[in-house]
């Protein structure tokens, strides 16, 4: 009978310690963000732009480089992920052709992706004869495609039947029941699934490396090579440069808060909106 | 106005929606095709002049321009499996205590900031892992383990070495911190599937948690627990840029999970914007589309497994 509590007690002892764990890795990480990222924040960090190597700046032109290659990205895969995604839950359902599609969706959303880097080089970068902020745009629209497509599907299956059988009563058009009633009424989960998207795509870094590659210069054209923050921070923290240091903490930091506070917003949202109705 | 172009292009709306909406799903298909496509064409000059030898060699020489995909993939498989293997234990046991062991009020919060672990981006795992972990890694544990363990048989190899704090064990263990999500909520998620009347029929004959939890709800869901093992697994062979900071960039095979080593992605991350040669580009494409090769069986095998799960 001991030897039975004994265990019960060391078991449950074995469970809390995993989660305080977990929980003290994302904590450690915080805090040391914190630390070495605050000693760096202040305004010229979004007012110049990255300095040569050893010298003063900030990471205006990263910052703003990553701002617009995930609005392009995210503006890219929207309409086409809602779409399709509208498509498996609509009108492919449980057609063969649309479990093709979800599983091949499914490994879209898994593969590792610094191939759809390699991807997106050989179809854009070596095409289009250099580096360009389109295809960074690109490759992270590529990376957002799937959970919106995902996303999608799931949300639009949750409308009820009724809602739609009512609007087809009406005689309104199908293509109509879906924008005007099924979108409408889901469109919190869909708008979240965006966010999260935004959320994955702004940090990564290892599709960037060979599409974006980099830029020390503040552009605005997506056409040329572009600055990115990810990228700016992997090339900064591996430098010899204690100044480049600083700038890739106080980076780590911008990049990280804004992406925790997208996924807080993205759980918040559909609460709030439930409150509200 | 709207009734003249309605004339002048009759169009469906419904049809128009219908194939807007199912060209962007065959988009999905299409892409996936390509990027095989591509990854094939652009590797094609290696495996041309490798041949079969691309995926055994050990060689990786920009100099004498002789590429081999061994070391690489030995890195990632390694690595990977070392992530899975202590992430899983860990996994377990975050999963059971956020459904079965703490009260309602506090798991919610709990099981957030968990997930929030997944939502930390893989360059900050890299730093973090290269900066903070790695030192107190070395001076910690591998100190210890140069003492205590290197001199044991056979698993004293995979101790020794000087502790420079990056390598295959760290990596592993940083690989393990940015799996755990993923593997706890899939468990969790199995763990709510088991019926109530299970748990409360086990509890009414007097057995304690434990016995509740190992002996009845973890065999309920052995299926669902390996399917999240090989998704995890898949995971973790991916990953590039925690990797590429922590790992140590050495094209070597080495006994001692202490020595740097490299992976896949850690070599394509490094080296293509500096690659000596087309030669060179294309063996990195090998590799690359070696990783997608692996990804793709580990991940069709996890997803047929919780799929049939689930069902």
């Amino acid at each position: 009978m001991i030897m039975r509590k004994v265990k019960n007690v060391f078991f449950k002892g074995f469970c809390v310690c995993s989660t305080l764990l977990g929980l003290g890795v994302l904590v450690v990480i915080l805090a040391t963000l914190f630390e070495k990222g605050m000693a760096g924040m202040s305004w010229s960090l979004f007012t110049e732009v990255t300095p040569g190597p050893g010298g003063e700046g900030g990471l205006a032109n990263a910052i703003m480089g990553s701002l617009i290659m995930t609005a392009l990205g995210i503006l890219l895969a929207t309409p086409i992920g809602v779409l399709a995604g509208t498509w498996l839950a609509e009108f492919g359902q449980h057609s063969k052709t649309a479990d093709i599609i979800r599983f091949l969706n499914g490994m879209l959303m898994s593969a590792p992706s610094i191939l759809i880097g390699l991807f997106v080089y050989q179809l854009v970068v070596v095409f289009m004869g250099h580096f360009s902020g389109w295809a960074g745009s690109i490759a992270l629209a590529i990376i957002a495609l799937p959970i919106i497509i995902s996303t999608t599907e799931e949300m639009l299956k949750l409308v009820p039947r009724n809602l739609r059988e009512a609007g087809a009563g009406l005689g309104t058009p199908r293509w109509k029941v879906i924008v005007s009633l099924c979108y409408r009424s889901v469109g919190t989960g869909i708008v979240t699934g965006i966010l999260l998207s935004v959320a994955r795509i702004s940090g990564e870094t290892a599709p960037l490396l060979f599409t974006a590659l980099n830029s020390s210069f503040m552009t605005l054209n997506p056409n040329e090579p572009m600055a990115n923050l990810p990228v700016t921070i992997y090339q900064f923290a591996m430098s010899p440069y204690d100044s480049w240091n600083q700038l890739a903490w106080s980076g780590a930091l911008l990049i990280t808060m804004a992406i925790l506070a997208l996924n807080v917003l993205s759980r918040a949202l559909p609460q709030l909106k439930k409150r509200r109705s | 106005m709207k009734a003249l172009l309605l004339k002048a292009f009759p169009v469906d709306g419904d049809d128009f929606f219908r194939k807007a909406s199912w060209a962007s799903a065959g988009l999905i298909a299409v892409l996936m095709f390509a990027l095989l496509i591509s990854l094939v064409t652009g590797a094609w000059p290696a495996l041309e002049k490798f041949g079969l030898g691309f995926f055994t060699s050990t060689e990786w020489n920009p100099v004498t321009k002789n590429f081999g995909a061994a070391n690489a993939l030995y890195g990632t498989l390694v690595s990977s499996v070392i992530a899975v293997a202590l992430a899983l234990p860990v996994g377990i046991g975050v999963a059971i205590f956020l459904s079965e062991l703490c009260p309602k009020w506090l798991s919610k919060p709990l099981s957030i900031a968990i997930e929030l672990l997944a939502a930390v981006p893989s360059i900050i795992y890299g730093m973090w892992g290269l900066f903070v972990f790695a030192p107190w890694f070395s001076g910690g544990f591998q100190i210890w383990a140069g003492e205590h363990l290197a001199d044991l048989p056979v698993i004293g190899n995979f101790f020794s070495g000087p502790p420079m704090g990056v390598g295959l064990l760290t990596s592993g263990i940083i690989l393990a911190f940015m799996i755990l999500p993923i593997l706890t909520s899939l468990i969790k998620e199995a763990l709510s599937t088991v019926p109530g009347v299970l748990r409360e029929a086990t509890y009414g004959i007097g057995a304690t948690q434990y016995e509740v939890i190992a002996k009845v709800l973890l065999p309920a869901i052995k299926g669902p627990i390996f399917g999240a093992l090989i998704l995890a697994l898949g995971r973790a062979l991916g990953e590039t840029m925690a990797i590429t900071f922590v790992i140590g960039g050495a094209q070597s095979i080495e006994m001692s999970l202490f020595m740097p080593a490299t992976s896949i992605s850690a070599t394509i991350a490094e080296q293509f914007n500096e690659a000596t040669g087309d030669i060179h580009i294309a063996s990195l494409i090998g590799l690359g589309l070696v990783l997608f090769l692996i990804t793709f069986i580990v991940m069709g095998t996890a997803r047929v497994l919780l799929r049939r799960n689930r069902q």
